[in-house]
C-alpha cells in the first residue's frame, strides 16, 4: 500500500521552482498625508537585491521598514519611486503591486488561520490558487512539511494546539510551498523568548540551505540580522531612508555558534553606532512607535 | 441486601450521582442555591409581615397545581392547552429568531467587511435600534395584517438588531493579518468571505445568536401580553386578569425552561461548529 501511494505522490518539483527574485527599489517613497498634516514615512530609498539574496533591514521603530515591506507585498503603495521584480514593473504609485503568491509574508504575530488545521493552512495556497487538487495539495503538502523538520506529525491539529515556535515554522512552510519570488518576514521572531528565538534562527538557516529564496528580514535585532543575511540595510529615523548598507561576507552555512567570531563582532560594531545613532534620534523625538 | 448495596456507589445511579461525578462539590453549591431559593420564597409568603407578599402562591401550591391532572385553573402539564401555548410561544420565537439570523447575519456580515455598505446601513440601525421593542407595538399592529404577523415582527426586531451588531463587530475584529496572509496565498474574495470571514466572526456570531435568542423571548413575551390569544406571555397575563395566581408562576418558570432550552441548543450547535476553539484550549482532543 505504501509504495502504491508513494508512486502516486508528486514529486517536489510538481512547481517549477523559479529561483528568480531579483528586485529593484528605486527611490521609493511613501508620505502619509492624515488630514493634511503630511508625514514622510519613507523617502527615496533605492536597493538592488539579487535573486536568492537574503536582506535584512534593520532600523528604530518608526523608521518604515515595515511601510517597505508592505509596498513591496502590496498591502500599501507608494508615494513615489518604483519597484521591478525580474525586470517587470512591480510596483508604482500609479499602479501599486497587489498582494500575491509570489511575495508571500510571515507575520510578526503570526496569521495561521486558528480555525483550520495545520495542514489545511499549509495547502491553502495550493489549492486557492489552482494549482493542485485538494488530495494532490495534502500529500504534497505532507511531504514538504516532512522535509520542513519533521512537521508532518501535526498536520491534522489545530494551530492553538502546537507550541508557538512550531506554529512559527508552520507558517514558513505555508509560505514556501507556494515557492514565492520573494519570502518577506515582517519581525517574525519579536514576540519569542531568546531561546525559542535562538531555535528559530537555526531553522531559518536551515531553511534558506534547503529552500533558497530571495528574502527580506525586517527586525530590530542586529545580530540575528547579521547571522541570517547577506547583505543588511541600516534605516534612518524618521523619514526612513538608507543609511547604511553592509556586505556579510560570513560564510554559509550559518551557524549560531557565529556570533562569536572576531568577524561577526566586526561587523556588529560596524553597524552598532549607526543603528544607535538613529534609535537615540528617535528617543529624543519620542515620536510614537509606528512598528 | 442486593449485590449492588455490598458493592456500594454503582456506576448508572441517576442523574444525580452522575452529576456530582461530573461537578464535585459544585453540584452541591448549586443544590444549595435551588433550595434556597425556594425556601426564601415560601418564607417570604408564609412569615414577612407585608400584605403583598402574601398574595403569593406556595411553591408548594404551584408544583401541586402543575402536576395536577384535574388543575384547578385549568393548566397544568396534564391540559392541551398548556402545550398550545407553549407551542405558540415557541413558533413564534424561533420564526422570529431564524428570520433574525437570515437577515442578520449576512447583513452584519457584509456591513462589517465593506466600508460602504456599513457607512451605509449604520445610519438606518442607528436610528432604529435605540427604539424599544414595545414601542413598536402599535404600528405594527396597523401594518401587519393581523395579531400573529406584528406579534412576531416586533420579536423579529431585537433579535435581528442582535445578530446584525455581533455579527458585525465579529468581523472587524478578526486581526487584518488573516485578511493579509490570505491574499498573500491568493485568495479570491469569495474564498476569503468563506476561510476568513465566516470562521473568524463565528464566535461573535454565536454570542449575538444567543442573545437574540434571549431578547426574542423576552419581546416575545411583552408582545403576546398585550396582543395574542395563545402563548406564555398571555396565559401569563390572562392569569393574572382571572386572578389565577399558581397559573403565573406556572407560565414563567415554563418560560424559564423553554428559554434555557433554546439557548443551551445554540452553544450546542456553536460547539460543534467550532471544534477549533475547543481543542485549541484543550476541552476535546
Amino acid at each position: 500500500m505504501t509504495a502504491k501511494r508513494a508512486s502516486k505522490r508528486p514529486t517536489p518539483d510538481a512547481i517549477p521552482e523559479t529561483h528568480s527574485g531579483a528586485f529593484s527599489i528605486r527611490d521609493v517613497g511613501k508620505v502619509y498625508d492624515p488630514l493634511g498634516a503630511s508625514v514622510v514615512a519613507l523617502q527615496d530609498c533605492s536597493l538592488e537585491i539579487a535573486a536568492n539574496e537574503f536582506v535584512a533591514v534593520v532600523g528604530p521603530s518608526g523608521c518604515g521598514k515595515s511601510t517597505l515591506m508592505n509596498i513591496l507585498a502590496g498591502f500599501d503603495a507608494p508615494t513615489s519611486g518604483a519597484i521591478d521584480l525580474d525586470g517587470v514593473p512591480l510596483a508604482t504609485p500609479d499602479k501599486p503591486a497587489k498582494p500575491g503568491p509570489d511575495r508571500v509574508v510571515v507575520f510578526q504575530h503570526g496569521a495561521l488561520f486558528p480555525w483550520m488545521t495545520v495542514l489545511d493552512n499549509v495547502t491553502y495556497g495550493l489549492t486557492r490558487q489552482g494549482r493542485m487538487g485538494k488530495k494532490e495539495a495534502a500529500e504534497y503538502a505532507h511531504d514538504f512539511l516532512q522535509r520542513a523538520g519533521g512537521l508532518a506529525r501535526v498536520a491534522e491539529q489545530f494551530p492553538g494546539q502546537i507550541s508557538s515556535g512550531m506554529q512559527r515554522r508552520v507558517e514558513f512552510v505555508r509560505a514556501l510551498i507556494n515557492d514565492p519570488k520573494i519570502l518577506l518576514l515582517d519581525e517574525p521572531f519579536r514576540a519569542m523568548d531568546t531561546v525559542t528565538q535562538a531555535r528559530m534562527h537555526r531553522y531559518l538557516l536551515e531553511m534558506n540551505e534547503l529552500f533558497p529564496k530571495t528574502t527580506m528580514f525586517v527586525t530590530h535585532n542586529l545580530e540575528e540580522a547579521i547571522l541570517l543575511s547577506d547583505t543588511v540595510v541600516v534605516m534612518t529615523t524618521r523619514p526612513g531612508r538608507i543609511k547604511l548598507k553592509v556586505n556579510v561576507d560570513l560564510p554559509r552555512p550559518r551557524t549560531p555558534a557565529m556570533m562569536n567570531t572576531p568577524q561577526f563582532l566586526a561587523l556588529k560594531k560596524q553597524m552598532l553606532s549607526a543603528v544607535h545613532e538613529e534609535a537615540q534620534k528617535a528617543f529624543e523625538r519620542g515620536e510614537r512607535e509606528m512598528a | 441486601m442486593t449485590a449492588s448495596d455490598i458493592t456500594g456507589p454503582v456506576k448508572s445511579n441517576g442523574l444525580a450521582s452522575r452529576l456530582v461525578a461530573l461537578m464535585g462539590a459544585r453540584f452541591w453549591w448549586m443544590m444549595l442555591g435551588y433550595v434556597s431559593f425556594v425556601g426564601l420564597w415560601q418564607a417570604s409568603v408564609m412569615w414577612l409581615p407585608i400584605e403583598a407578599f402574601q398574595r403569593l402562591p406556595h411553591p408548594l401550591e404551584v408544583i401541586v397545581e402543575w402536576f395536577n391532572p384535574d388543575p384547578d385553573y385549568g393548566i397544568s402539564i396534564f391540559t392541551e392547552d398548556y402545550y398550545t401555548h407553549i407551542f405558540y410561544s415557541t413558533y413564534r420565537a424561533l420564526t422570529s429568531f431564524f428570520l433574525a439570523c437570515l437577515l442578520g447575519i449576512p447583513l452584519g456580515i457584509v456591513m462589517g467587511w465593506k466600508v460602504p455598505v456599513r457607512e451605509y446601513a449604520s445610519t438606518i440601525i442607528g436610528i432604529l435600534r435605540p427604539i424599544p421593542p414595545l414601542a413598536w407595538v402599535p404600528l405594527a399592529i396597523l401594518v401587519f395584517p393581523g395579531v400573529e404577523p406584528s406579534v412576531i415582527f416586533v420579536t423579529f426586531l431585537v433579535a435581528f438588531f442582535a445578530t446584525t451588531i455581533n455579527s458585525l463587530l465579529g468581523v472587524r475584529a478578526i486581526h487584518e493579518d488573516y485578511f493579509r496572509a490570505a491574499e498573500c496565498l491568493g485568495a479570491s474574495q469569495i474564498d476569503t468571505l468563506r476561510d476568513v470571514i465566516i470562521p473568524g466572526a463565528m464566535p461573535s456570531i454565536f454570542t449575538g445568536l444567543q442573545i437574540a435568542m434571549g431578547a426574542a423571548w423576552f419581546s416575545l413575551v411583552a408582545g403576546e401580553m398585550i396582543a395574542a390569544q395563545f402563548g406564555l406571555g398571555f396565559l401569563i397575563w390572562e392569569a393574572y386578569n382571572l386572578i389565577q395566581y399558581p397559573t403565573i408562576i406556572i407560565g414563567m418558570a415554563t418560560l424559564g425552561m423553554v428559554g434555557y432550552a433554546s439557548s443551551a441548543l445554540i452553544r450546542v450547535v456553536g460547539n460543534r461548529l467550532m471544534r477549533w476553539r475547543l481543542e485549541s484550549i484543550g476541552v476535546m482532543k
